[in-house]
């Protein structure tokens, strides 16, 4: 167990180390999704002009879309373009000749990314909070720790998923093509463009029994000290992680076999 | 002249379809994923309007008439713009812009048309829906339509000089892949109208970044709502910035010393 521990320490160092070879790049990359803030702006103006009653202040809002955009970038998963690569192009081959798991691998070049490019949210946060100084507020300590836990299972579950789609790969060239179309409902369905609290009621019944609000709006609720169902959010979250890792378990088999290296 | 390059377009582009014919799949699935993120789209613009809430006094179809511009342009930049940055980029790594400047043939013209993709198609395709279908939503009469073409046409250069003033900046820094993200931050922020933002980023929206003159210009003069800015002002920004991406070009092209060579 410590061999193995010790294995994925030093994979998080070495993917560390890589990316602070490209820490503009990281900076840019943490620019490019400003949606959340697009979003944040529509409705706080559509909060604050209107006669309509959200249930949600502006400013409200403007805390909302600063976690959207935080948990969006803590729980970031690109792992079936790397997965899809490696399997095209045939380089999968030595890491399966590696004593671990590939899975492994993958999973710690998240961590060692996320860890580089925790510096530069920590920064824009401050920075956020000096341009909006009313938004200023600060989770209690019981909701900030079931959000951290929350976030941990949402980013788990967000790799796994992508994981298993990414098994495709063995049988088609664009696995991608699958999470393309995941990703939408992804950003429709978890709270990313709206609070589930805005959804028509029907919509946001069935919303609740796929793992996309989990991802966003439960943490982002738990962040904002608003009440969470969260017995029901973790075992929905388990149950799916679940289903998710026999899936990449069976696929995983069948891929290895129908595997050829191609290239190499 | 313009016979020879009218024609060199002609052979550029059908080349650039015939290679991607090979990959219909990709085409088909490029349908299906644009038509989920119309609906998601849809979806997100009716939540406001679901909740009693409007967007800074545009009606439900008024806005959706702006979210169809959105995809329309998105298309665009996918089929025409986008292909081609990526190899602006390469060319520049590797030195072989070389080969392109000896061309008996203007170097913008060729760097920013020598690629097309068909997947913006789709989206190309369901933008112009959702706008006649809003806009018979409307009861607009069909020749209205016809006012949205100058500001449309505006657009389009403006959307285009923006990525080309992008595209020259790889000349000093090689590796800018993320100028294709910071293109698509504008097109989203270009999905509501602007009166819907608050005020500063309404300045930032028309004085900064163009996101006015991408989707809410048009889709005001189809509505024959009052224009943000007046027309003559907006001809000459779009004249200006066409203009100002040939000086940067130039200009840029000065500081490229090849590579290896």
């Amino acid at each position: 167990m410590n061999a193995f521990l010790g294995k994925l320490r030093t994979y998080v160092a070495v993917s560390y180390a890589e990316m602070l070879e490209y820490r503009a790049e990281v900076v840019l990359w943490v620019l490019s999704s400003i949606m959340p803030f697009l979003m944040m702006g529509v409705w706080m103006q559509a909060s604050q002009g209107s006669q309509a009653d959200l249930g949600l202040t502006p400013t409200e809002f403007a805390r909302y879309f600063l976690c959207v955009f935080l948990i969006r970038q803590v729980t970031l998963v690109w792992v079936i373009y790397e997965v899809e690569r490696h399997v095209v192009e045939g380089t999968l081959s030595p890491r399966l000749l590696q004593p671990i798991d590939p899975f492994w691998r993958f999973f710690c070049d998240h961590l060692g990314e996320r860890l580089a490019r925790l510096p530069f949210l920590i920064i824009l946060t401050a920075l956020f909070f000096v341009l909006y100084p009313a938004a200023l507020w600060c989770p209690s300590l019981r909701s900030g720790l079931l959000a951290a836990l929350c976030l941990a299972a949402a980013f788990v579950l967000r790799f796994i998923m992508q994981y298993a789609f990414a098994m495709v790969a063995f049988w088609s060239e664009r696995a991608s093509a699958i999470e393309d179309f995941w990703f939408f409902m992804y950003l429709f369905l978890s709270g990313y463009l709206a609070p589930l609290s805005l959804f028509p009621e029907g919509v946001r019944r069935v919303a609740e029994w796929t793992p996309f609000p989990y991802l966003i709006y439960m943490p982002a609720q738990l962040l904002l000290g608003r009440p969470v169902d969260l017995g029901h959010g973790l075992a929905v979250m388990a149950v799916w992680s679940l289903v998710f890792f026999g899936l990449y378990r069976l696929l995983w088999r069948a891929g290895l076999r129908r595997y050829s290296g191609m290239g190499a | 002249m313009l016979r020879r390059y009218l024609r060199t377009l002609g052979r550029f582009w059908s080349a650039a379809v015939a290679a991607e014919m090979e990959y219909r799949l990709n085409f088909v699935l490029a349908t299906v994923n644009s038509l989920g993120q119309l609906v998601g789209s849809l979806f997100g613009l009716s939540l406001f309007y679901t909740n009693g809430a409007d967007l800074g006094g545009w009606r439900w179809e008024e806005a959706m008439i702006v979210l169809g511009l959105a995809t329309f342009l998105e298309g665009v930049s996918s089929t025409f713009l986008r292909p081609n940055i990526g190899r602006i980029v390469e060319h520049v790594r590797s030195g072989t812009l070389d080969f392109v400047l000896l061309k008996p043939i203007d170097t913008q013209f060729w760097l920013s048309t020598r690629n097309l993709a068909i997947w913006g198609v789709p989206d190309m395709a369901y933008g112009l829906a959702v706008i006649a279908y809003a806009g018979h939503r409307l009861g607009l009469p069909p020749r209205h339509a016809l006012d949205g073409l100058l500001p449309l046409a505006l657009a389009l250069a403006v959307l285009y000089s923006l990525w080309f003033m992008l595209s020259t900046t790889s000349l000093w820094f090689v590796k800018i892949h993320n100028v294709t993200s910071l293109l698509r931050g504008i097109l989203e922020a270009g999905r509501f109208p602007v009166a819907a933002y608050p005020a500063v980023y309404r300045v930032a929206f028309t004085f900064v970044l163009p996101v006015a003159f991408l989707t809410t210009v048009p889709a005001s003069a189809v509505l024959g709502r009052p224009w943000p800015v007046s027309t003559p002002a907006a001809c000459l920004l779009a004249g200006g910035m066409v203009m100002a991406s040939r000086l940067f070009w130039r200009f840029g092209l000065r500081s490229y010393t090849s590579a290896s060579s």
